[in-house]
């Protein structure tokens, strides 16, 4: 499937009554890499979970390559070519990470397990082992390369970053940079690493409040440190 | 960050080796007990026949976490359904299994499109309101299938046209081996494939499937479907090899016998529910005979001990012990 293009107007969305995205609009052209930044609590992962249809939609359009999914479940959305992949780590815990690739597959050849392998070599060498027997970084792999085996055309990566040692983060950094690269996804990442965000992605948003309050290339805000410290805070970037 | 350094093998991958060795095993059992209790054969052939009501449970409770107390519902479905069949005319024992299995898919399709809507205990209530309903609608039913009578005057002709179902039972013990090592392998194959696992991911967090992109519902729906194809072949069998369809055979006793079996061979491993069918009810057998008054405890006693010291199973103590002996 080749990378797709994801256009969101005038979203509103949340759990049950409460609202908690509001009026997003946002266009993400095939093939680009944009990170979603703010501080905690402003919206950041409901947006990505109602992109997957977790949430409760309350208004708004979003489409996939001009076709509209706003009221399609997940499963249709997963078939539309979104894949997602949680802040939670969603792996399987008493399944081996074979047993947990192979959940992922979905009528998916069995051959991309072995590209999942390539991709991250450090999960073939723990096929065997429970998903409670992987660090953090591992877990996060395992839920990527699921998402992956599915083929999306638009990945949906919700702080994978979080709590990993600096070496897994380079390591999966750099995964996400060779998929990016490959020009077959597009890519929409939520991280609350401002540097690793901004070093990742041709696009940035900022979310404040459930709004997007400021969008443009990585490189203006990266050179405007008070974008930054207004957006997300002082000490982000280092 | 705690990772586990160690390559230990959590999950044994030689599973192709296990099912040539199971379905050996189970081969080898069988094969032994035909001709150490010739006398017993119909009685080995109820044994397997309601291990093909036990593996489809365990399909559906041990593979993908469904609680359900009525899947006799199934089983009888698929009884009566080759048993009406019978008595209006179909003799091919083949062609009865297959409407057996048919109707047993048609009851999961039912059963499961209700019992899936509700979770944990509501779950467990409408599956026992629905064995309750077939049971009521069966016994109500007397014009067809013969009520509390029980359906009689099966007729079933010869196997591939030329082995008859003998008074002894041989040609349907067979039969229901050959049967039970088949549907044991692909259900295995079925429960390690993606679907499977898929399954196996649903009954630890239906919330994460969601997230992957999967629909729990239908994915169930499809488990509970063929685990409604295994369940009618076995009442199907029952039907074929006994020539006679009793109530017995959709009730809630015998979709509780069912779980009990389960959980003392183990769950999620198909080999487990077999083994659990062939202990238990030759325990029972065995125990009712030697001590005609008080075997129900010597089986309560039997239950106490699988789940205190086997709470795997006896199936999953067996492969613990194996896994330590052999490294």
């Amino acid at each position: 499937m080749p990378a797709g293009t994801l256009r969101v107007s005038g979203l509103n969305a949340g759990y049950g009554r409460t609202v908690i995205v509001e009026e997003v609009d946002l266009l993400v052209p095939a093939g680009q890499r944009l990170s979603i930044i703010g501080r905690n609590g402003m919206g950041k992962t409901t947006l990505l979970a109602t992109l997957m249809g977790l949430t409760t939609h309350h208004s708004g359009t979003i489409e996939i390559d001009g076709a509209s999914i706003e009221k399609a479940s997940a499963t249709r959305r997963a078939a539309a070519g979104l894949g997602y992949v949680p802040q939670t780590r969603d792996v399987f815990k008493t399944l081996t990470v074979e047993e947990n690739l192979v959940s992922g597959l979905k009528g998916h050849p069995k051959s991309n397990i072995e590209r999942a392998y390539e991709m991250f070599p450090r999960l073939k060498e723990r096929r065997r082992n429970l998903g409670w027997q992987l660090s953090g970084g591992e877990q996060q792999m395992l839920a990527t390369a699921r998402a992956l085996l599915g083929e999306p055309s638009i990945l949906l990566l919700d702080e994978p970053l979080e709590g990993l040692a600096p070496v897994i983060c380079q390591e999966l950094t750099a995964a996400f940079g060779e998929l990016a690269a490959s020009g077959k996804m597009t890519i929409i990442l939520v991280e609350q690493h401002v540097k690793n965000a901004l070093a990742f992605a041709d696009e940035v948003l900022v979310m404040e409040r459930g709004r997007i309050v400021w969008s443009g290339p990585s490189r203006v805000i990266a050179e405007d440190t008070s974008l930054i410290d207004k957006y997300v805070g002082v000490s982000s970037l280092h | 960050m705690t990772a586990i350094t160690s390559t230990r093998t959590a999950l044994p991958a030689r599973h192709g080796l296990r099912d040539a060795v199971g379905a050996g095993v189970i081969l080898a059992v069988g094969i032994g007990c035909h001709y150490l209790f010739p006398n017993s054969l119909s009685f080995l052939t109820m044994i397997l026949s309601v291990s093909l009501l036990v593996m489809s449970l365990d399909l559906v409770t041990g593979v993908s976490g469904v609680a359900t107390l009525g899947h006799a519902v199934l089983y009888g479905a698929g009884a009566y359904a080759a048993g009406i069949a019978s008595v209006n005319g179909i003799s091919d024992p083949l062609l009865l299994l297959l409407i057996g299995s048919l109707a047993g898919l048609l009851a999961g399709i039912v059963s499961g499109a209700l019992i899936l809507k509700g979770h944990g205990l509501p779950q467990l209530v409408i599956s026992i309101a629905l064995v309750q309903l077939g049971y009521e609608g069966v016994n109500k039913a007397s014009a067809v299938t013969g009520g509390s009578d029980g359906l009689a005057g099966l007729s079933i002709g010869p196997l591939f046209g030329l082995y008859q179902f003998d008074l002894w039972g041989r040609t349907a013990f067979w039969l229901a081996l050959a049967i039970v090592v088949v549907v044991a392998v692909l259900l295995r194959i079925l429960a390690r494939s993606p679907f499977g696992m898929l399954c196996k991911g649903i009954r630890q967090d239906p919330v994460r499937v969601r997230a992957m992109g999967a629909s729990s519902y239908v994915t169930l729906l499809k488990m509970y479907a063929i685990s409604g194809v295994v369940a009618g072949l076995g009442g199907a069998l029952q039907a074929v090899s006994t020539q006679v369809v009793g109530l017995d055979s959709i009730t809630f006793t015998a979709s509780a016998e069912a779980l009990v079996m389960l959980i003392v061979g183990g769950t999620g491993t198909i080999f487990g529910a077999l083994l659990g069918t062939f202990v238990f009810m030759w325990f029972e057998h065995a125990v009712s005979a030697a001590n005609p008054f008080h075997w129900l405890i010597l089986v309560g006693i039997l239950l106490i001990v699988v789940v205190l010291f086997a709470p795997r199973g006896i199936y999953g103590l067996g492969m613990r012990l194996f896994e330590r002996k052999d490294g």
